[in-house]
């Protein structure tokens, strides 16, 4: 029991990570959605290897169904290519239809396979521990540990090895063509390894959780940093938070485990788009507050300022007529005056309000003089 | 006599589910348009994915399983993951195509768990997530016809009120908003309205293929035409055709699914559209580019005036 717990988490922290890794280039470079549908897309694949390798772990199934998800990323571009379709209307266009021919294979010879259309889409990580890899007689752990972690380090290896690549063609695409590196190529390799990942993963958390896996935690990284290596190492650790997370939230209310990490995949997001110092929502809302009194005490010493040393600047600086000249309600007038004594940009002299010389300098700087 | 009498019942319960399929192809296909239109295509994938937990709500707190209380559900649902992809892409960097992805996928896998919640309570009357995912358009009864009608009805008849705004909306936002139209305001009818379409939707093709039904009648009636209306006129007739196509193709073969047919026949309108249609056709562009060919020959060009780049 205790190691079913662990296998599982294991497999879930494997697949987050792998998924997460790719997801950060799909996200920098507006095509997450494209993992959308290829997880959709790789049905008919995974169908048709079926039919032949009846097992939905066998290599040559991956491959397939990998295969499928790559045809429908050259679909959708010759699709935007014409010119007569946008980008976003070919990949509504594609996967559908791919998927509608992988339920028709399915529903016309359901009589002869035994693949589980719930399994296909929603996958079933509890059941991922039974299949177990036994190499004279040793059981070494559950196959989809062995799947997962080779696909993790292919990804790795990937993203290590054209780094720099990456880095260029998805921040800079014209340079990088322009400089000589291949942009089509390393699109293409990143497309199939996403096509690989997304075969791999179905298996335990179904092809529409995939998308939760892949563009999940790259957002919310996105929202924390500006650097892409910093980016990817929080991606992965988030992915892992999620999946361990969701896992004990699955344990706990004896729900679908992909589910509750799809779940947590959300919570974890609204959690961070909340807190996050300079891009959460607080910090936004706290920014506009701190604005619209910054703005408030500007207008306020700019008035004082013009006034100041004129005849009239008795009767323009009273405290009590204010906010006439201002055309405020008085209760906003006294909480301006309160921030802008506060801040020491001007001082209270029995019924008159006076500048500082910092309030001085402040309405020097903002009217240019 | 006996076998007649089936006969004319069957016919009668295909015509019932091909007006179904008709009335909601045509309703998704004039929706679509916009959607097409303003490049937010996979919307229409996100909010139906999103729908999922808000019919598991509706299903835990009544304890119904009348469509009309589910699709209430979907709908609400629906309407609040896109309202969370709005507000993530106005507040935040993140761009759209992130913030649809995020909301599609959480939302659907929060309702997987409230799904396996409701199955675990061991309820006889589950609402069935196979429907969810792939619509049963066989069950389509007299009664859901009539919901599809009127709802379909109302959304169409604010569509036309709305006609001068939304078209505005749809092609100079920037413009709609310096003379004064309410934007957001707008915006939230136009997803209101797509929203209630694609909820119509999901009991006869599904989450997973609802998007295509937005998509493909609008993306090939667009290839006919440069005006709004003949396009949204064109979308609709498409949505039709491809509805009650889909449905007598999956009736007269055996064990050929009703939802994944329509998806198939719209996506054949679309190939028709692109390689046939005058204008924008790739045949009719392929036969331009010869003719241009031949007349540029005729003018006495051979094709050597250019200077070469040459090695030296």
């Amino acid at each position: 029991m205790i190691q079913d717990h662990l296998d599982i988490q294991l497999i879930a922290i494997v697949t987050a990570v792998a998924c997460a890794l790719p997801g950060v280039f799909l996200v920098l470079r507006r095509m997450t959605l494209m993992s959308d549908a290829i997880s959709h897309a790789i049905l008919p694949g995974i169908v048709l290897a079926f039919f032949f390798t009846e097992s939905l772990s066998s290599p040559l199934l991956i491959l397939a169904a990998a295969g499928t998800g790559v045809l429908t990323v050259v679909v959708v571009e010759l699709l935007q290519r014409t010119k007569l379709v946008k980008e976003d209307a070919a990949i509504g266009l594609t996967f559908p239809a791919l998927f509608s021919i992988g339920v028709i294979l399915i529903s016309r010879f359901a009589g002869n396979v035994h693949l589980d259309m719930d399994a296909v889409l929603l996958g079933e990580l509890a059941y991922a521990p039974l299949n177990r890899l036994n190499i004279f007689g040793y059981d070494l752990g559950p196959v989809s540990l062995y799947v997962m972690g080779t696909i993790l380090l292919l990804n790795l290896a990937f993203i290590l090895l054209l780094y720099k690549e990456l880095k260029l063609v998805t921040f800079d695409v014209s340079l990088a063509a322009a400089l000589g590196f291949a942009p089509t190529l390393i699109h293409y390799g990143l497309m199939t390894l996403v096509s690989v990942t997304t075969v791999g993963a179905f298996d335990a958390v179904g092809s529409i959780l995939v998308v939760a896996l892949i563009a999940g935690p790259p957002t919310t990284a996105y929202l924390i940093t500006n650097r892409l290596s910093l980016m990817l190492t929080l991606s992965a650790i988030i992915g892992g938070v999620n999946a361990v997370s969701g896992y004990w939230l699955a344990y706990l209310f004896d729900v679908s485990i992909a589910g509750a990490i799809a779940t947590m995949t959300l919570l974890v997001f609204g959690l961070v788009f909340l807190v996050v110092p300079n891009r959460g929502l607080i910090a936004i809302a706290r920014r506009r507050a701190r604005q619209k009194w910054e703005f408030a005490q500007t207008m306020l010493v700019i008035h004082l300022f013009n006034h100041e040393g004129l005849p009239e600047a008795e009767a323009e600086s009273a405290l009590a007529h204010l906010h006439e000249h201002l055309s405020w309600d008085p209760t906003f007038t006294r909480q301006v005056v309160k921030y802008a004594l506060n801040n020491r940009c001007v001082s209270e002299k029995e019924t008159q309000l006076t500048l500082t010389e910092s309030g001085r300098a402040v309405a020097r700087q903002v009217l240019v003089q | 006599m006996e076998n007649l009498s089936i006969l004319t019942h069957l016919d009668y319960t295909l015509m019932i589910v091909a007006i179904g399929a008709a009335l909601l192809g045509s309703v998704s296909g004039a929706l679509g348009t916009y959607a097409v239109l303003r490049r937010q295509s996979l919307l229409g994938d996100a909010i139906s994915h999103a729908a999922l937990p808000g019919i598991a709500i509706a299903f835990l707190l009544t304890g119904s399983k009348t469509p009309l209380i589910l699709v209430f559900g979907a709908a609400i649902a629906g309407w609040l993951g896109t309202l969370l992809i709005l507000s993530v892409v106005r507040l935040t960097r993140i761009k759209y195509d992130s913030a649809l992805g995020i909301v599609l996928s959480t939302f659907f896998g929060f309702g997987l768990v409230l799904h396996t919640l409701i199955q675990r309570t061991g309820n006889a009357n589950q609402a069935g997530l196979d429907t969810f995912l792939f619509g049963q358009a066989a069950t389509i009864l007299k009664s859901d016809v009539l919901t599809i009608g009127i709802l379909g009805g109302i959304a169409s008849i604010i569509m036309f009120v709305f006609w001068k705004e939304l078209k505005l909306l749809v092609f100079d936002e920037s413009f709609a908003a310096s003379i004064g139209f309410p934007i957001r305001v707008l915006d939230i009818l136009l997803t209101s309205l797509l929203v209630i379409a694609i909820v119509l939707g999901l009991q006869a093709v599904g989450a997973v293929l609802m998007s295509a039904m937005l998509v493909a009648p609008a993306v090939a009636a667009r290839q006919w035409t440069d005006k709004l209306s003949v396009m949204m006129f064109l979308a609709a007739c498409f949505g039709v055709l491809a509805g009650v196509g889909g449905t007598i193709i999956s009736s007269s073969v055996s064990r050929i699914p009703t939802g994944p047919t329509i998806v198939l026949c719209a996506t054949a309108v679309v190939g028709f559209s692109i390689l046939f249609a005058p204008n924008r056709g790739l045949l009719w562009g392929w036969f331009r580019q010869q003719r241009n060919k031949r007349s540029l020959t005729l003018s006495g060009y051979d094709g050597s005036s250019y200077a070469q780049p040459q090695d030296d």
